[in-house]
């Protein structure tokens, strides 16, 4: 499910529907159909086994089988409404064989036995030789070591799945309650779970049984001034998160203070959409900004959409070399600048980490759609660009043995490929608090929230808004701003990084619906980083009238 | 292939219908097959192929809804997804804005399917890859491109006796063509229901020209300038402002079209006069489906179609002259305000005039030509004001005459004021499911530049 599809089944700021769009090959059931425990993993070893040996049989060098089973849960309210409570589940296979040198990949639905898995290698391996007669070079993929029968579990403390809809759908009308009570005249509040049960099989001998959740909780209000017929609305602050119900724990370890609260891994979503009422509000009697050069004060709520797109997209191997030209496009890191070793991707406080470990994260695996243990490696080292985002046909492009461990597959219909793993900003090194960061800023702006995104097909020039503004004038926050959006140069950007708060403030934000490839694949990953000062930065006013 | 015929897809539904209990029932039956090649780097990557064939029934209780779906067609399959969705929708809450089923209704027969496109095969679609990439391999320029077809059947019904089935194929073509030295970057985009009217040689052509002609920009300082901007271009501008013309949210007070001190601007010229946009199922150039969802109830009026309710789909006058003359209206927000429903459009036509893109070019003393857009996000819904940038051949314009290649430009504009800075609007060719003219505006807004190609 991409981005759109999602806003049209949660009818954000729209009217509702009935039936969405739903992800390929899903199929709505009851809520407790959820429960049900999926198929029994001898079961699954025995089914992968079957397309591991009739692949190898008719001529496949490498096979992997990945058996998944799917299931989202969608409720959706706007003020004292239920709109929709959604149940989907997707159950089948992925076969992925190398033959003749060459790619090839089949999927079945719903397979049961070992002759529909049989099948189902066995045109995967067809498709493989078929292509091959097309191929330039054949695939070179990196050797991986067989880890064997292994498992991995998100260690999540409340299944959020076992939660019953009635306490999901009493927490939401509560939150819109607040919302309406607090100065919002319109609010739409959604809570998306997912779980992906996954199991991996190669001809390298690993057998891999994961069991992955993600929680995303958010709403938008809306605050109308019908004396001007202006509308203005704040998103909330909570991040999508690798974890289970738990994320909605309140819990006062996991709050920020400040000019606003902001959150870590437990979530107050009534607080939060008390004080967005009122933020909303207060928007129509800010100032709108004069246009100009200010030095920026980013929260993590904000600055992982920075990070995400002129970090974690350009990095990507697979862009870099090409295979994303007609789509989501290129890059300006190319490989030249890579092997100088001296290119200045950012300033000297800069170190961008890639991570598919980190916990609570939307990224964490076990191991990836193509057997790999996961694990963490520098990018951005010192400011400098060291290392790219690769998987195991990629990697001897840039002369490493291993794959990183960053492949993955939307569904079991599609084919894996390389995704980004959470990509972060390591935090200041130097003890450094936000108050203090602030009071050394002459005139800047504080930005809290992720707002509206632009950013062009090679990642240089990029344009970000945000939730929240305040205007930063001798080290005080003086009040409130709207009208804010800033533009710059990635290069430039991160080169006029001047401090990261230490690691007391580092938090993850992130994305359910990262989208790349043709037909389009989406993707979960979570950016963590603590508040960070950019000085200098170009920023517009946004006010038309028409 | 799992395209049913109207007789087949009316007896499956009828069946499942006989085995309801609730209030109201819908059934939605849709199936068929999409197959798709990509290649980049001047080789093929990947090619796949899928059928499917879905079900889904929506019981109803009162104003409380389930929904179910399967894709087995046996008898207990059936009945047991009948069943299912029963019980669901007895533990759902209420819907308050729940709205019965509709009854028979009429449906226009338009012409959204071709032989030509379901007859497709695996070797149709790594032909048309290679028509695309022997050129470029031949003059050492490097292609990226997707071809997606789909070809498919949908049919519709409910309890209230309220049939019906449409037939529909689309293929839509994209290709990214790069100089070696990847200093220019061209694009096309075709997108037909008919495969016959499909030349992915020509469409490459067309990109590969945009490559060679792009290299080596020159940069231009940003502001304002007359552009001229190609239906590739400016459709995903006018596409997210014809999806904000929803009722419902100008009523409430959060749309553009919403009215200082409460109510809408409907019937208000918020446009230049040379400035229409309509709908039409009927159109040769852009049939649409007669219909949208699942003959069901609900509220329904999302874009790209009638919602979840089977509304029937008529032509439709949404901008006239300027003044905003329609906005869709749910079959909720419609009984509320006691006025017709009026389903969102599959896909619309802004009218132009007999002008092509180059007697556009010729009569332009100073401006820029912008090919395509790209990453466009709204920046404030209240003004539609989106960014964007330029991208694949940005060209400046000087006597009548392209002169040279500029670097792509950000910019930070709306629709709304672009089509109150009309100059001259072209003839209207189809880009993105849309007929859409070359339009030569004043005044657009860029405001920085951008080293990307």
């Amino acid at each position: 499910m991409n981005r759109r599809d999602f806003n049209q089944l949660i009818g954000m700021g729209a009217a509702g529907i009935l039936l969405p769009n739903l992800p390929a090959f899903s199929r709505t059931v009851s809520p407790e159909a959820l429960l049900e425990a999926g198929i029994d993993v001898a079961v699954k070893k025995r089914l992968a086994d079957a397309a591991l040996n009739a692949a190898k049989s008719k001529g496949a060098s490498y096979t992997d089988v990945r058996i998944g089973r799917y299931l989202n849960q969608f409720v959706i309210t706007r003020e004292d409404k239920v709109q929709n409570i959604v149940n989907t589940e997707s159950y089948g296979v992925g076969v992925r064989v190398i033959a003749d040198g060459c790619w090839g990949f089949a999927a079945v639905v719903d397979a049961k036995n070992e002759a529909d898995m049989a099948k189902a290698a066995e045109k995967a391996v067809a498709i493989a030789k078929a292509n091959a007669r097309l191929m330039k070079e054949p695939v070179q993929l990196a050797p991986q070591k067989g880890y064997g029968e292994v498992s991995w579990k998100a260690p999540i403390k409340r299944n959020a799945f076992e939660v019953p809809i009635k306490e999901k759908v009493d927490l939401l009308l509560s939150v819109n309650s607040a919302a309406l009570q607090n100065g919002a005249n319109y609010v739409n509040s959604v809570m998306f779970m997912v779980n992906e049960q996954k199991y991996f099989a190669s001809s390298d001998g690993t057998y891999a049984d994961q069991d992955i959740h993600r929680i995303w909780p958010n709403f938008t209000v809306t605050a109308i001034d019908p004396k001007t017929g202006k509308f203005e609305t704040r998103n909330t602050l909570s991040s999508p998160m690798g974890m289970g119900y738990e994320y909605l724990q309140v819990n006062p370890a996991d709050k920020v203070t400040g000019i606003t609260t902001r959150y870590n891994k437990g979530y107050d979503m009534l607080e939060d959409v008390t004080a967005a009422a009122k933020q909303a509000r207060a928007k129509h009697a800010a100032k709108s900004v004069e246009a100009g050069k200010y030095d920026l004060v980013l929260d993590p709520s904000h600055l992982w959409l920075t990070i995400h797109e002129s970090v974690g997209h350009p990095l990507e191997l697979d862009r870099v070399l090409g295979y994303e030209a007609n789509f989501a496009g290129t890059s300006f890191a190319t490989l030249d600048k890579w092997q100088s070793k001296n290119f200045n991707y950012g300033s000297k406080q800069v170190n961008l980490i890639a991570d598919k470990t980190q916990v609570g994260s939307l990224g964490a695996v076990g191991y990836d759609d193509e057997g790999v243990k996961t694990k963490q490696w520098d990018l951005v080292k010192d400011g400098t660009l060291v290392n790219y985002q690769a998987i195991r046909d990629q990697v001897h492009i840039i002369g490493e043995k291993e794959s990183q461990g960053c492949c993955y597959a939307d569904s079991w219909s599609s084919v894996q490929f390389q995704r980004m793993a959470n990509v972060s900003l390591a935090a200041g090194k130097t003890p450094l608090s936000v108050q203090e960061m602030i009071k050394d800023v002459k005139k800047g702006i504080y930005i809290i929230g992720d707002g509206s995104f632009s950013i062009d097909q090679q990642r240089y020039n990029f344009q970000f808004g945000g939730q929240l503004f305040y205007e930063i004038k001798n080290g005080e926050i003086v009040g409130m701003l709207k009208d804010v959006a800033y533009q710059s140069n990635t290069q430039e950007f991160w080169n006029s990084c001047a401090q990261v708060c230490d690691e007391r403030d580092y938090r993850l934000g992130g994305s359910f619906f990262d989208g790349k490839g043709q037909p389009s694949q989406s993707s979960a990953v979570s950016h963590g980083s603590s508040t960070a000062r950019f000085n200098g930065v170009n920023v517009i006013n946004t006010a038309r009238k028409i | 292939m799992a395209i049913l015929t109207k007789e087949e897809a009316k007896k499956i539904i009828d069946k499942v219908l006989s085995y309801s209990k609730s209030d109201e029932m819908s059934v939605s039956l849709s199936g068929g097959r999409t197959g798709n090649i990509r290649y980049a780097r001047n080789s093929v990557s990947t090619s796949g192929e899928s059928d499917n064939l879905a079900l889904a029934v929506t019981s109803v209780y009162g104003k409380r809804s389930g929904t179910s779906t399967i894709n087995e067609f046996d008898d207990v399959s059936l009945e047991k997804t009948v069943r299912r969705a029963e019980e669901i929708a007895k533990l759902a809450p209420e819907n308050p804005e729940y709205m019965p089923m509709l009854g028979p209704q009429t449906y226009l027969e338009t012409n959204t399917y071709a032989e030509s496109t379901a007859k497709i095969t695996p070797d149709f679609r790594a032909q048309a890859a290679f028509d695309s990439l022997d050129p470029c391999r031949k003059k050492n320029l490097t292609a990226a491109g997707y071809m997606e077809d789909t070809t498919g059947f949908t049919a519709i019904g409910n309890s209230k006796g309220l049939f019906g089935y449409n037939r529909a194929t689309s293929v839509d073509f994209s290709i990214t063509v790069r100089t070696a030295d990847g200093l220019g970057s061209g694009y096309a985009n075709p997108d037909v229901n008919d495969v016959s009217k499909l030349s992915t040689k020509a469409a490459t052509e067309i990109a590969m020209q945009k490559a060679m002609a792009s290299a080596s920009a020159r940069a231009l300082e940003p502001g304002k300038y007359t552009v001229i901007l190609e239906p590739t271009a400016s459709v995903e501008l006018l596409q997210n402002m014809v999806r904000s013309m929803d009722a419902r949210s100008a009523d409430e007070g959060r749309s553009f079209l919403s009215k200082k001190g409460g109510g809408t601007r409907l019937n208000e010229k918020l446009f230049d006069e040379r400035v229409t946009f309509i709908s039409d199922p009927m159109n040769a150039d852009l049939p649409l489906s007669p219909f949208g969802g699942g003959g069901g109830g609900g509220g329904g009026g999302r874009f790209g179609g009638g919602g979840g309710d089977g509304l029937p789909q008529q032509k439709q006058t949404w901008i006239e002259k300027g003044v905003v003359k329609n906005m869709f209206y749910s079959r909720y927000w419609a009984d509320k305000k006691g006025v017709q429903p009026v389903p969102a459009p599959g896909g619309f036509i802004m009218l132009g005039g007999t002008q092509s893109l180059a007697d556009l070019i010729k009569s332009t003393d100073k401006g820029i030509l912008v090919t395509r857009f790209w990453y466009i996000r709204a920046v404030d819904p209240q003004t539609q004001l989106y960014t964007g940038l330029t991208r694949d051949g940005t060209f400046y314009i000087e006597n009548g005459q392209i002169k040279f290649p500029i670097k792509n430009f950000r910019f930070n504009e709306s629709p709304v004021i672009m089509l109150n800075n009309v100059e001259a609007l072209g003839k209207p060719v189809r880009a993105g499911g849309n007929l859409i003219p070359p339009m030569k505006i004043r005044d657009f807004t860029f405001t920085s530049l951008s080293d990307a190609v």
